[in-house]
C-alpha cells in the first residue's frame, strides 16, 4: 500500500526536487568535513549552519502550503507552533548544559537561578531525556493545533476570520512567552547551549550532522505531504478549499478533514523549529512575532502556493535574499523589497515561481501537441482557416 | 553745586528726624524686627526672621519670600527695608506702602546657609497664608500628610483667616490629622478629627486612620475602625469608576482605531493590514504641522490639532484611494491575498516613514487645552483623554449620519448588503469602493491625530494596534458599527477591569483567549449581519 502510494505520488519534478535535496544533504556535510579549509569546494562552516537554517524554514513553508495551498486554511500564527518546537528543544538543550552554567546549578537552568527560583518548575520536568523532548516537538504543537482547530473548525471559522484568530493566539503567546515568571526565559529567551546528546552544538560535526538531518526531514515532510495530498484524503482537502459548503453538502465531514491536516501541519512546524533551534544557537519569545508568521506565508505564495516543492523553493529563495540584501549596503531598503515582494507576487505572480512555470509548461507543451496535430492536418489540406481563405 | 549739596543734606536730616520720630510711632515687635533687616547681621537677621513668620503680618510672606529671593533690600543709612517685587516695583517692607524708588545706598540683605534652612522653615509655615491660592492647598496637603505638632498653630491661625473653601477644608483636615496623632489631645477632638479624616475618604485617610496607634481611647479606635471600614468600601467603589473611566478611556482609543477598519472590512470585505499605518500618517501629519507652527506662528500651537485633523484626513484618505486604486481593486474576492499585500504594503510604508523621518520617537505636543487633568471624587481625570473620549464619540456620530443620510452613505451600504444586486441598480461599486477606502483610511488619519497625544509617534505606532483593531472587529461583527462601538468599550472595560486583577499582560492574554473563545461561540461577532447567504 505505501509503497504504491509512494510510487503513484512521485512525478518527475518531485523526484528532482528530492534527489536535490538529498544530494546537498550528503554533499555539503562531507565537503565541509573532508575537504581541507579554505579550498575551492569546501563549504565553511557558516554556510553549512546558515543553509541549515533555510531548510528548516523550507520544512516551515512546506507545512504552511499543506493547510494553505491544499485546504484553504490561511494561518497566519504557524510561526507560534515553529517557536513551540523550537521552545521544547531549547528546554532539552538547557538541561543538557547542567552545571557548566555561569551559576553552576545543576539542575537549574541560568536564568531561573537569577530569578531566586528554588525548584524546576512542573513542566520542565522529563526535558533532560531527548526522547522525551523529541516527543514533545511533536505533541506540544500538535495538541495545541487540535484543541485551536478543533474550536474554531467546528463552530466554522473560515476565511480571513480564521487567519486573524490565528494571529491573535501567537501575539498571546509572544506577550506571554515575553514574560520571566512564565518560566522559559523571558525576553532573552533560551541559549548559552552547550551539548545536544553528548555532541557539542558549535562543533563542525554536529553542524554538519544537523544540516544532514534538516534535509533528512525536509524530505521525510515532502513525503507526508506528498502522501497526504495525492490520496482520496487529500482530494477532499483540495475541495474543501474550492468549495467548502458544497464539500459539507456532499455529507464529508469537512471539520475532521481540516483538524486532521492542521494538526499533522502544526507537527511539521514544530520539527522545523526544533532542528532550528540547535543550529541558530537561541531561541526567544520573537520568534512568536505575529511579522514572522507572515512572512512565513509569504515565502509560500513566493514559491507557489499549492505546489510542495514551490513552497520549500519560496523559503529558501526568499530567505536568501534576506541575508543577502540586509548584510550589504542595501540593509535599510531590505523592508521595502520584502514588502514590494508581498504585493507583486499577490498582483502579478498569484501562482508563484513553481506555479507559473508549470502552467508554462503545460500551455507550452499544448502548444506543441496542437503544433504537431496542426501540421499533420495541414498535410491533408483541409484546415479550417485555409478554406475560409479559398471562400474569401 | 553747593546748593544742590546742602539740599541733599537737608533732605536727609529731614529723613532722619522723621525716622527718629515715626519709629516710635510704629514701633511694635513686628516692625523693629524689620528693621534688624537693615543692620544686615546674620544674627539680626534670624531673629528677625523669627519674629516676622510669628508675627502673623500679613506683610510676613512677601518679606521672607523677598529675602529668599535676595529682592529684600536694607538701606543703612535711613535703616529703612524694603521689598522688591519680581515686576520690579518697591515697597516699604514696614508698612507696604508703594515707594517711587528704592535709595542707591540700599543694598540686598545677606544670607548664609544656616540662615537660609530657617528661611525655608518659615515659608513652610507662612505658606499656608500665602496669597496664592494652590501654594496654601498644597501647603495645607504636605501639613496633612506630615501632621506636625508644631505646625498646630499656624494651621489654626491659617484656618482662622481662610475665607477659601477648599483650601479651608483642607486645613481642617490638616488640623484634625494633628489632633489624631497628638498624644494631650482630648477624646472630643479625637473623635472629631476621625470624622473629618473620615469625610476625606481617600487612600491617605485610610493611611492615616489605620497608622493611629493602640494608646487611643476606646471610643477613638472604635470611631477610628468604623470610618476605615466606610472609608474601604467608598474607595471600592471608587476604584470599581475609575476602571471604568479607564477602560472607556481605552475603549475610545481602540474604536477610534477600529472604526475606519471596520467600514473597509464592513462594506469591502477587505482586511487592510496596512491599517495601523494609515493611523502612523495620521499622527507624523500632526507632527508635521506642529513643526511647521512651531517655526513659523507659535501663536496658533493651540490650534495646531484643529488644522491636523482635516489634514490627516485628507492625506490618509488620498493614500487611501491611491492603495485601492493600484492595488485593492485588483484583488477583491480574494481577501487573503488582500490580506497578504495590505501587510507588504504596511512594511513599505513604515520603512518609508523610518528613512524620512528617521527611526525614532518624535515629539508631538499637547496643546494648552488637552494638557493637565482635573478631579472628580476620588478619581483623577486627565483632559487629553476626555477630550480624545469625546471626540472619538463625535467622529462615531458623524459617521453613522453620514451612512444614514448622505447619498454615499447608501450606496455604501447597498454594496454592502448585496454588492451584485446594487450594481444591477446602477450603483458604481468601483466608485463606492474607492470612496469608502479612502473614508476608512482617512479615519485612520484622523485616529492618528488624536493617538499622537497619548502615544510615541514612531514608525510602529500603527503596529501596536492593528492586532487590537482587528479583535474589535471580529469581536463587534463586520458590518455594523454599533457592533464596533460595542466591541470597542467592552474589550477596553474588561481588559482594565482584568489589569489590576491579573497584571497587565496576563489580562491582554486573557482578552486575547477569550475573544478567541467567543468567536468559537459566534463566528460572525457580536451583531452579524443577517443573511441567506452560505458563504459570506
Amino acid at each position: 500500500m505505501t509503497p504504491h502510494m509512494l510510487t503513484r505520488s512521485l512525478d518527475r519534478g518531485a523526484t528532482i526536487f528530492l534527489a536535490i535535496v538529498a544530494a546537498c544533504g550528503i554533499l555539503i556535510p562531507l565537503s565541509n568535513l573532508l575537504l581541507p579549509a579554505g579550498s575551492f569546494l569546501q563549504v565553511p562552516t557558516y554556510l553549512v549552519a546558515l543553509w541549515g537554517k533555510y531548510v528548516c524554514y523550507a520544512i516551515l513553508a512546506l507545512s504552511i502550503d499543506l493547510i494553505w495551498g491544499y485546504c484553504g486554511i490561511l494561518s497566519l500564527g504557524h510561526g507560534a507552533f515553529f517557536a513551540l518546537g523550537g521552545y521544547a528543544m531549547g528546554m532539552y538543550l538547557m538541561r543538557q548544559i547542567g552545571s557548566r552554567g555561569v551559576y553552576g546549578n545543576p539542575i537549574l537552568p541560568d536564568f531561573m537561578v537569577f530569578l531566586n527560583w528554588e525548584k524546576l518548575p512542573w513542566y520542565w520536568y522529563g526535558f533532560d531525556m531527548f526522547w522525551f523532548a523529541a516527543l514533545m516537538v511533536l505533541v506540544v504543537p500538535g495538541l495545541l493545533a487540535f484543541c485551536f482547530g478543533w474550536l474554531a473548525f467546528r463552530s466554522r471559522v473560515t476565511g480571513v476570520y480564521l487567519s486573524i484568530i490565528t494571529q491573535a493566539m501567537t501575539y498571546a503567546l509572544l506577550l506571554a512567552f515575553f514574560r520571566n515568571d512564565f518560566g522559559f526565559g523571558g525576553n532573552n529567551g533560551l541559549t548559552d547551549f552547550k551539548d545536544i546528546l553528548g555532541f557539542n552544538v558549535q562543533a563542525e560535526g554536529t553542524r554538519a550532522a544537523l544540516f544532514a538531518l534538516s534535509c533528512l526531514a525536509l524530505i521525510v515532510g515532502f513525503l507526508v505531504c506528498r502522501a497526504i495530498v495525492s490520496s482520496k484524503l487529500g482530494k477532499v482537502l483540495i475541495a474543501v478549499r474550492d468549495a467548502e459548503s458544497r464539500t459539507r453538502f456532499l455529507g464529508y465531514r469537512v471539520e475532521s478533514y481540516k483538524l486532521f491536516v492542521f494538526t499533522v501541519s502544526a507537527c511539521m512546524a514544530g520539527v522545523a523549529g526544533a532542528l532550528y533551534v540547535p543550529q541558530v544557537g537561541i531561541i526567544n519569545p520573537s520568534e512568536f512575532a505575529p511579522g514572522n508568521s507572515i512572512e512565513a506565508v509569504v515565502w509560500v505564495a513566493v514559491g507557489g502556493r499549492g505546489t510542495l516543492i514551490g513552497a520549500a523553493l519560496g523559503a529558501v529563495v526568499v530567505n536568501y535574499a534576506k541575508t543577502f540584501f540586509t548584510s550589504g549596503m542595501l540593509a535599510p531598503y531590505w523592508l521595502f523589497m520584502l514588502g514590494a515582494l508581498f504585493i507583486l507576487v499577490t498582483l502579478l505572480l498569484p501562482k508563484g515561481i513553481v506555479g507559473t512555470f508549470n502552467s508554462w509548461w503545460e500551455s507550452s507543451r499544448e502548444k506543441r501537441l496542437a503544433g504537431v496535430a496542426a501540421s499533420a492536418a495541414a498535410e491533408d489540406g483541409i484546415t479550417e482557416p485555409k478554406l475560409a481563405e479559398k471562400r474569401s | 553745586m553747593p546748593a544742590k549739596l546742602s539740599a541733599r543734606l537737608c533732605s536727609l536730616l529731614l529723613a532722619l528726624l522723621l525716622v527718629a520720630f515715626a519709629l516710635p510711632a510704629f514701633a511694635g515687635p513686628f516692625e523693629d524686627a524689620v528693621a534688624k533687616f537693615a543692620n544686615d547681621e546674620f544674627s539680626d537677621t534670624e531673629e528677625a526672621i523669627g519674629v516676622i513668620a510669628s508675627s502673623g503680618n500679613p506683610l510676613a510672606f512677601s518679606i521672607i519670600s523677598a529675602l529668599q529671593d535676595g529682592r529684600l533690600m536694607a538701606d543703612p543709612d535711613s535703616k529703612k527695608v524694603y521689598v522688591t517685587g519680581t515686576d520690579g516695583k518697591s515697597v516699604d517692607a514696614a508698612t507696604g506702602q508703594p515707594v517711587a524708588s528704592v535709595p542707591d545706598s540700599a543694598s540686598a540683605v545677606r544670607l548664609n546657609n544656616r540662615l537660609r534652612r530657617s528661611v525655608d522653615a518659615a515659608l513652610g509655615s507662612l505658606t499656608l497664608q500665602s496669597p496664592d491660592l494652590a501654594t496654601r492647598l498644597q501647603a495645607a496637603q504636605s501639613v496633612f500628610k506630615s501632621h506636625e505638632e508644631t505646625a498646630l498653630d499656624a494651621v489654626e491661625s491659617a484656618l482662622a483667616k481662610e475665607t477659601n473653601r477648599s483650601v479651608k477644608s483642607a486645613l481642617g483636615e490638616a488640623r484634625a490629622a494633628i489632633l489624631l496623632y497628638k498624644s494631650d489631645a482630648t477624646e472630643v477632638q479625637k473623635l472629631e478629627a476621625v470624622a473629618t479624616i473620615k469625610a476625606r475618604g481617600d487612600q491617605e485617610a485610610l493611611a492615616l486612620l489605620t497608622g493611629i496607634g493602640g494608646d487611643q481611647p476606646a471610643s477613638v479606635t472604635k470611631a477610628a475602625a468604623s470610618a476605615i471600614g466606610s472609608i474601604q468600601s467608598s474607595l471600592a467603589v471608587w476604584s470599581t469608576v475609575q476602571n471604568a473611566w479607564y477602560g472607556l478611556s481605552l475603549g475610545s482609543v481602540l474604536l477610534l482605531a477600529a472604526i475606519g477598519l471596520a467600514i473597509t472590512f464592513g462594506v469591502m470585505g477587505v482586511i487592510n493590514m496596512a491599517h495601523g499605518e494609515m493611523v502612523m500618517i495620521g499622527a507624523y501629519t500632526t507632527f508635521v504641522v506642529q513643526e511647521v507652527i512651531r517655526t513659523r506662528y507659535p501663536g496658533l500651537f493651540d490650534y495646531s490639532l484643529l488644522i491636523a485633523v482635516p489634514l490627516a484626513f485628507l492625506v490618509a484618505g488620498a493614500i487611501g484611494v491611491l492603495i485601492e486604486r493600484s492595488i485593492i481593486r485588483f484583488l477583491y474576492g480574494r481577501p487573503l491575498e488582500t490580506l497578504l499585500a495590505t501587510w507588504g504594503l504596511s512594511l513599505v510604508l513604515q520603512q518609508a516613514v523610518r528613512t524620512v523621518f528617521g527611526p525614532t520617537n518624535r515629539e508631538v505636543g499637547n496643546p494648552s487645552w488637552m494638557s493637565g487633568a482635573f478631579e472628580l471624587g476620588q478619581i483623577t481625570i486627565t483632559y487629553n483623554r476626555l477630550w480624545i473620549l469625546v471626540f472619538t464619540l463625535a467622529v462615531f456620530a458623524i459617521l453613522l449620519a453620514m451612512l444614514r443620510y448622505t447619498a454615499l452613505g447608501l450606496e455604501m451600504r447597498a454594496v454592502t448588503q448585496n454588492r451584485r444586486m446594487a450594481a444591477s441598480m446602477g450603483i458604481a461599486t468601483s466608485r463606492v469602493d474607492a470612496l469608502t477606502f479612502g473614508l476608512g483610511s482617512g479615519i485612520a488619519g484622523i485616529a492618528g491625530v488624536a493617538l499622537s497625544q497619548i502615544d510615541n509617534v514612531s514608525p510602529n505606532l500603527g503596529q501596536s494596534y492593528i492586532i487590537d483593531s482587528f479583535m474589535v472587529v471580529v469581536f463587534g461583527g463586520v458590518g455594523n458599527l454599533w457592533g464596533t462601538l460595542v466591541g470597542a468599550f467592552t474589550l477596553g472595560i474588561a481588559n482594565k477591569f482584568l489589569e489590576p486583577v491579573a497584571g497587565a499582560v496576563l489580562g491582554k492574554i486573557a482578552i486575547l483567549v477569550l475573544i478567541i473563545l467567543f468567536i468559537q461561540k459566534r463566528p460572525r461577532g457580536l451583531f452579524a449581519l443577517k443573511g441567506r447567504a452560505v458563504e459570506a
